[in-house]
């Protein structure tokens, strides 16, 4: 049976996407035969994140709707052999996924992967609830400002009473906190939150801090996971995320505020 | 299966006391028409505002006129910038006709709010005075939540005390008809005694509410972050009609 995650956050634009990507990529790398779901119907980013987005002939409401198997729906990555995504329908609307429906595909999921990384849309109605209805483990998605972290807690309150654990009275979703888009120089400045202040107010397991960072946007634009790109901070940190996601107690990096080198001096060296 | 199913074991209602924040419309000169035009200024200025608006219809400070008022045009102006009216204030008895002939519900005039709020408070004082019946008290059991309780959750003890062992977010709200006890840091709104009781009372480990509420008498953030015990553990209880703050 699989770990069911959901990549879920409230607030639109936070790094739920880009998040999902490096986390079930890194799941892969480890030896873990991963699927990454994408529940954003209608917006279809994942694959362009994941770069098989010339890939995909039948989507997650093809399958809902019995229009296809999940054998067909399923897309292969071309770097790691145990490594799939379902991609999301860009032509359907949100209405198109029903409780039944995607019930139908996660146990079917359940059955031939260990993980299910499901990246949510942004919000907190229909999209978003199926998105976490099924989910095992949580991760909140949430960047250092205050509308980010009220739209976390929102959901983490979601997270508890209308899930499908919930309502059946079983164990509670295991929520983990990722601090994404973190940037300790503005931190230091006033004009983010810090670590603390959010592990304060939200009062769950930090998973790990990504740093505002341009490997991002590097990496979605050639559709690479950014944790491939091993020499970037922010796949780094989310490296180590997956390994305290799987257990492993690893220090956290890129929290404070780093000297400029002489080549980032140079080159003006932004972010 | 839609949010409403998910719900399904639910009872199908439940009362709960809140304090919207509803627009007011406050009319000082009857004219359809310079309703209409003026409307149509402040839609242009903010369009996201009046979408569906909900809004009460104050019509108590109109200057006292022979003239008919049009209840059902003024509505309709209002619906067509995009404002939902769902009560009239009023005080004069035509306007509580007119209202009364639409099946609009009416509330009074402004100040006597906190009246409308607590209409049973005088009698649960005096009841005690009677001779009891013999009978046990009546005595709801204390509800207790262990988990944090987030923002958009509301949690209500009906006829007794909450307490609430966890953090409390902004933008959560704790309803009791008794007292209400935080021992988790405080950052949400708390209302005691929403049936009237004037005798409940509040206590936090960590005063960082957004609002406090005694049988209808509040103190909202701005208030309460002035006040030197901000962060520190409190007890709030009513005198008079006003909010007391004490260290704990
Ligand atoms: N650590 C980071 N550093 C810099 N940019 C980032 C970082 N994380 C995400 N971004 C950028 O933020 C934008 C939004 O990211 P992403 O699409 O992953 O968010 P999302 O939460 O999935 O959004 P949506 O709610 O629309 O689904 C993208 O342009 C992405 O490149
Ligand atoms: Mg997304």
């Amino acid at each position: 049976m699989a770990k069911i995650l959901v990549v879920t956050s409230g607030k639109g634009g936070v790094g739920k996407t880009t998040t999902s990507a490096a986390i079930g990529t890194g799941l892969a790398l480890r030896g873990h035969k991963t699927v990454i779901v994408d529940f954003d119907v209608g917006l279809r980013n994942l694959d362009l994140i994941m770069g098989c987005e010339r890939r995909v002939v039948y989507d997650f409401v093809n399958v809902v709707n019995g229009e296809a198997t999940l054998t067909q729906a399923l897309i292969k990555d071309k770097r790691l052999e145990n490594l799939f995504v379902l991609a999301a329908s860009q032509t359907r609307d949100k209405d198109a996924l029903t409780v039944e429906g995607v019930e139908k595909v996660m146990k079917e999921l359940s059955e031939n992967f260990e993980y299910v990384v499901c990246d949510s849309p942004a919000g907190i109605e229909k999209g978003a609830h199926l998105a976490m209805y099924f989910a095992d483990e949580a991760i909140v998605v949430t960047n250092p400002e205050v509308s980010s972290v009220r739209d976390s807690d929102r959901m983490l309150g979601l997270l508890a009473s209308k899930s499908r654990r919930a309502e059946e009275g079983g164990d509670p979703i295991k929520e983990h906190l990722l601090l994404t888009r973190y940037n300790p120089e503005r931190v230091t400045k006033g004009e983010m939150l810090g670590v603390d202040d959010v592990e304060e107010i939200l009062a769950i397991r930090l998973i790990g801090v990504i740093p505002e960072s341009q490997a991002v946007l590097k990496a979605s634009n050639q559709g690479v996971p950014v944790i491939l790109d091993d020499q970037s901070d922010a796949g780094q940190a989310y490296s180590d995320a997956v390994d305290r996601l799987l257990g492993k107690e690893v220090a956290h990096r890129f929290l404070d505020v780093q000297k400029k080198g002489f080549l980032q001096r140079l080159f003006g060296g932004r972010e | 299966m839609s949010q409403a199913d998910l719900l399904d074991q639910a009872p199908v209602f439940q009362l709960k006391g809140s304090m919207l924040a509803i627009t007011v419309m406050e009319l000082a000169q009857y004219s359809i028409e310079q309703l209409d035009q003026q409307l149509a200024e402040k839609v242009a200025q903010a369009p996201n505002f009046f979408s569906n608006t909900p809004l009460i219809l104050a019509l108590d400070k109109l200057p006292e006129s022979e003239e008919e008022l049009d209840l059902a045009a003024l509505m309709a102006v209002c619906r067509k910038h995009g404002l939902r009216t769902l009560a009239v204030r009023a005080s004069n008895e035509a306007h509580i006709a007119a209202a009364n002939a639409l099946d609009l519900p009416v509330l009074p005039p402004s100040g006597a709010r906190e009246r409308v709020i607590d209409p049973t408070a005088g009698q649960a004082e005096k009841k005690p005075e009677k001779p009891p019946a013999p009978a046990e008290p009546e005595h709801k059991p204390t509800k207790i939540i262990t988990s944090p309780v987030r923002g958009g959750q509301q949690v209500y003890a009906q006829g007794g005390d909450l307490i609430v062992l966890a953090a409390v977010s902004s933008g959560a709200e704790l309803l009791a008809d008794g007292n209400i006890h935080v021992y988790g840091p405080m950052r949400g709104r708390a209302l005691a005694g929403v049936k009237g009781n004037l005798k409940a009372r509040i206590f936090c480990k960590q005063l960082g509410a957004e609002m406090l509420s005694i049988a209808g008498h509040y103190k909202v953030a701005e208030d309460l972050r002035r006040d030197p015990l901000w962060g520190d553990a409190v007890h709030v209880c009513l005198s008079g009609e006003l909010l007391n703050i004490t260290r704990l």
